[in-house]
């Protein structure tokens, strides 16, 4: 399976996913939000940043289901699903992520026909701190 | 009106050239791209000696030494190379009009070559993604500029109502098309509703048919004033208008964060594309769509003016695509069903659409709109003859 292969402008993501913690880059002067993170912010040109602890709640946007050709860890999980969810205080924050059955699950422990675009979803994250979702309970 | 040097009809394409389309070639690709050059100089009249402008993409790996030594380019005094992919295929062309237009070259050449068919997929090398956006994406499995796109198709059926059936008048149009091109990879080959419905998924919802060719070849084109144009052997197809387009906050094919994720870079081309233009949508007789995802074309369609905001499924309806259609497209098979050489073979259909030597001929074709990728930073040409 292939790690994050970060930079500086997203290392600090990684290390808050480590601890189980879901924070965004937002700016430090304007407050605005943004993703991915960046060394200045679009909206005020400020270098100030600062990252912003969020629910974890979020909404499915799109998702696909991908079939091989894949590398090879992720064909021999296929077909697995790719979500993209809104998270629920900053919509135009979507974060590109797997819906599993539960924390450290299988790509493809949920089968397709039970994801719909609009469905809540919450954050979990594998022990080695990669950050996953669940379906919340309704 | 503009002022300063207009790019609108100063330059014209006089000579296309290619290779054969396989899936497998025997020559590597800086033999192919000298036989697509010297055959598209051939077919200008152009001797290799007055080249003195070069334009190809970031991705091509036959570069411009390699190139001029092989088939005896004059002193060059232009060469430039534009990135993201497909997204750069009208942009080579723009960029010598430009230069020919400005003074700074008399004779260019844009060209790719390229070993898709037999060689490696850039998705399987791991090492040489950069962090951002893989970092985001890759770890989860989004892996393929397939999964990337059909990410955005999903969105785009949910949201407007787009179906299967749209994306497959799409793939029958340019395999139609190919059934007429005998250099087509697909010539011998028709496809159904049947084939499209039942075929295997690559990224739900895209399926084998919704995806590129991967093709081995090599095309050129020949770009000079228009003055110089009236005197070659060929029709003049003229660069009536030209565009990039890299729109505010733009993510390339990863584009998810955005207020508005499919509303991509063809808009930003097009707007600059007809503010530069004698001519509107409507006056568009035929239409190269860059094609690498069937999905492309519905969003193009939107971003370059032919039908509005989510109307880009319902467009394909009733035969539009075809030839007698509203907007026939794609006319040699495109990336779907000729070859999938980065979309530089849509360039060469629409200068044969104006010479009227298209193996599917519009009648009368005087206008072409050639874009290139939808959904990386693009670039678009408007030619006339």
């Amino acid at each position: 399976m292939l790690s994050p292969v970060t930079d500086a402008d997203g290392a600090p993501f990684w290390e808050y996913a480590r601890r189980g913690e879901l924070r965004v880059q937002a700016c430090a002067s304007c407050g605005e939000p943004r993703f991915p993170p960046r060394p200045c912010c679009p909206h005020c040109q400020s270098f100030a940043s600062e990252w912003r602890r969020v629910s974890g709640h979020g909404r499915i946007w799109s998702y696909v289901v991908p079939h091989p050709p894949l590398l090879p860890d992720y064909a021999e999980q296929a077909p697995y699903n790719v979500v993209v969810v809104e998270l629920a205080e900053a919509p135009r924050i979507r974060l590109v992520g797997n819906l599993v059955a539960e924390a450290g699950a299988r790509l493809g422990s949920v089968p397709p026909e039970r994801i719909r675009i609009g469905a809540r979803v919450q954050v979990v994250f594998t022990e080695g701190g990669l950050p996953q979702w669940v379906l919340e309970r309704s | 009106m503009t002022s300063g040097i207009g790019l609108k009809d100063a330059t014209a394409i006089v000579g296309i050239g290619q290779t054969a389309f396989a899936k497998q070639l025997p020559d590597d690709e800086k033999t192919l791209a000298c036989r697509a050059v010297l055959a598209a100089l051939d077919d200008a009249g152009i001797a290799p000696g007055e080249v003195d402008a070069l334009a190809s993409y970031t991705m091509e790996d036959t570069d411009e030494v390699e190139l001029a030594k092989a088939v005896g380019f004059g002193d060059l005094t232009h060469f430039s190379k534009v990135g993201y992919g497909g997204g750069g295929s009208c942009a080579t062309v723009a960029h010598l009009a430009a230069a020919i237009a400005t003074g700074q070259a008399t004779v260019g050449v844009a060209w790719r070559s390229r070993k898709r068919g037999s060689g490696p997929r850039p998705w399987s090398n791991t090492t040489v993604q950069l962090p951002t956006p893989a970092q985001w994406t890759r770890p989860y499995g989004l892996l393929r500029p397939v999964d990337e796109i059909a990410m955005l198709t999903r969105r785009y059926m949910h949201e407007f109502g787009a179906t299967r059936d749209h994306l497959f008048n799409v793939a029958l149009a340019c395999r139609n098309r190919a059934n007429q091109n005998p250099a087509a990879i697909m010539y011998e080959r028709p496809l159904t509703r049947e084939m499209y419905m039942t075929s295997r998924w690559i990224s739900e919802p895209l399926c084998l048919f919704d995806n590129c060719l991967e093709t081995d070849g090599a095309l050129a084109c020949v770009v000079v004033s228009a003055e110089r144009a009236r005197d070659c052997r060929r029709t003049p197809v003229y660069v009536h208008s030209a565009a990039q387009g890299l729109p505010a906050q733009h993510h390339g094919m990863v584009n998810y964060w955005n207020d508005d994720p499919l509303t991509g870079p063809a808009w930003t081309a097009a707007r600059h594309l007809w503010k530069h233009a004698d001519l509107t949508p409507q006056d568009v007789d035929v239409a190269q769509i860059y094609d690498a995802f069937t999905a492309l074309i519905p969003l193009s369609l939107e971003g370059y003016g032919f039908c509005g905001r989510g109307e880009g499924g319902a467009f394909t309806e009733q035969g539009a695509l075809e030839i007698g259609g509203r907007l026939p497209v794609n006319t040699g098979g495109g990336g779907l069903s000729e070859a999938y050489v980065h979309g530089f073979n849509l360039i060469t259909e629409g200068v044969k659409q104006l010479r009227g030597t298209s193996t599917a001929q519009v009648p009368g074709a005087a206008t072409c709109l050639v874009t290139a990728g939808e959904g990386v930073p693009t670039s678009a040409l408007l030619l006339r003859s």
